[in-house]
């Protein structure tokens, strides 16, 4: 992974919109509506920037181009799962990307010093379970997109799809927080806000509910991970390996 | 350059690739959904920004409509021609048969830019153009000749602008080979083109007018529209697409003379 620091230092800065968002909500004056402060609202998006940064998957695109060449064939006959292989992949990626995510965090506080804000060693603990919790979530929702490659070749365009939701409802754009009424109603039934306003929230130290918030990033998981163990199951038995 | 035989060129191009895009019926059918979808998410976007404001950057929520229109039908081009060709130039390096186009008695830059289409991107330009004609009613816009060349001028001028900064940055595969990352950079910059570059502060305005000109791409055709535009930023845009267009042409020749194919 060292190999290819100026792809993962692109990578990290291709991650900025959190930043970009920052800007309109704090120049138009826009937070004061959901009485959030300036430097609440700062603090909520570089954590929301932290979030993303380490709870990014791409786990579908390397499959499919697996699949395709043909690579997935070698790796069903070792006795472990493929997907740990990815799973390893994206823990090396992260941990490449802490000193790159830590060093656009510098550049944000020479720009809002009045941000800075160290959260106590709990909150701290908490929102690395949980950011890891979201990552899970969207881990084994892409595996499962992932494991449609069985069915179809393509299977990037749905993730593709799913992508849209995760993008506005996950509060990478805009905290939930700040979401019309009719929206926030079943908003918190889907995994989405829990993937980054959740976790961004709690880094943050804005007002969440925390236990309420785990135990429904926890309930995700579990209802996703049998699913996961269906769909791969029946599609390793659909599985004909390229050429047969 | 003999134009007659490029057109012909270019039929068979759109021949062959929109019959191999068409293998992939329900890819474009999803594709169809990602795009009503993103459309639907940044309107809801700018419905949030918009609640408890009349105004943002000193656009109206029916202005600042004109913009996103404006953004989908770039980012339908983006998808139907930009990304899918572009996107394979890393290929072609890679696996060193960029030597097999360069060997074509035909335009390199020709062929790497249009020997691929994606259909489903045509479908986001309709999209946008709906929404383009939806705002046009709404903000009583009146149309006339000066209005429609003005327009096509400037939306031209985003389009060479928008082809050009990807042409940039694909040609550096010559040197770094992966730049799918310096992509995926190019494209989160590229989303601010949603929103008025008003609505940004000074120093993010200044970034994005003189390093990245993401400000000419979607705010002039736009103000264009609303017909508050100035006739200098009109004039600038057309320099500026000028300027790229040429520049992203020098610099392809430029990165050939150092093209030393594959595992040489």
């Amino acid at each position: 992974m060292m190999e290819y620091r100026v792809e993962i230092a692109l990578w990290a800065i291709s991650g900025i919109i959190p930043f970009f968002m920052l800007n309109i909500w704090t120049n138009n004056n826009l937070n004061e509506s959901i009485n959030l402060s300036d430097v609440l609202i700062s603090r909520y998006f570089l954590s929301a920037f932290f979030v993303r940064q380490f709870s990014v998957v791409w786990v579908v695109f390397s499959f499919e181009e697996d699949s395709l060449m043909g690579k997935v064939s070698p790796y069903l006959i070792q006795p472990l799962n493929p997907f740990f292989r990815y799973f390893a992949q994206h823990l090396a990626e992260q941990i490449t990307r802490f000193p790159f995510a830590l060093i656009i965090a510098f550049f944000f506080f020479i720009f809002n010093p009045e941000s800075i804000w160290i959260p106590n060693l709990g909150i701290l603990l908490l929102s690395i379970v949980s950011t890891f919790l979201s990552f899970l979530i969207q881990f084994l929702i892409q595996s499962i997109v992932a494991c449609l490659c069985f069915w179809t070749e393509k299977a990037s365009s749905i993730e593709r799809l799913l992508f849209i939701p995760t993008l506005f409802l996950s509060g990478l754009l805009a905290p939930v927080a700040s979401f019309p009424a009719y929206v926030k109603s079943w908003i918190y039934l889907t995994p989405f806000p829990y993937l980054i306003d959740f976790p961004a929230n709690l880094l943050s130290g804005n007002d969440t509910n925390i236990s309420g918030g785990l135990s429904m990033q926890i309930l995700w998981i579990f209802l996703l991970l049998p699913l996961f163990k269906k769909i791969w199951s029946d599609g390793t038995k659909k599985y004909t390996a390229m050429g047969s | 350059m003999n134009l007659r035989k490029y057109l012909k060129v270019y039929k068979k191009f759109l021949h062959t690739s929109l019959a191999s895009e068409l293998e992939y019926k329900t890819n474009i059918l999803v594709d169809l959904i990602t795009a009503i979808l993103s459309l639907i998410g940044s309107i809801f976007l700018l419905s949030i920004f918009f609640q408890n404001n009349g105004y943002i950057g000193g656009w109206k929520f029916e202005q600042a409509l004109i913009i996103q229109g404006i953004y989908t039908i770039l980012n339908g081009i983006t998808n139907t021609w930009f990304n899918p060709n572009l996107t394979e130039i890393v290929k072609h390096i890679r696996e060193g048969t960029l030597d097999f186009v360069l060997l074509k008695p035909i335009d390199s830059q020709f062929f790497i830019s249009l020997k691929k289409i994606n259909p489903s991107g045509f479908l986001e330009i309709m999209l946008g153009i709906f929404l383009l004609f939806f705002c046009i009613r709404i903000n009583q816009i009146n149309l006339n000749l000066s209005f429609l060349i003005l327009s096509l001028i400037t939306i031209s001028c985003s389009i060479f602008i928008l082809y050009s900064l990807w042409f940039f940055i694909s040609t550096t595969t010559i040197w770094f080979v992966k730049t799918w990352n310096a992509i995926e950079v190019l494209r989160s910059f590229l989303y601010i083109g949603r929103f008025p570059l008003n609505s940004f502060s000074f120093s993010l305005r200044i970034f994005f007018s003189i390093f990245i000109p993401i400000a000419f791409i979607t705010t002039i055709p736009s103000e264009v529209f609303l017909g508050i535009s100035q006739f200098w930023k009109i004039l600038l845009e057309v320099i500026v697409a000028t300027v790229f267009l040429i520049t992203s042409r020098k610099f392809w020749l430029f990165a050939l003379k150092s093209y030393s194919s594959a595992s040489s």
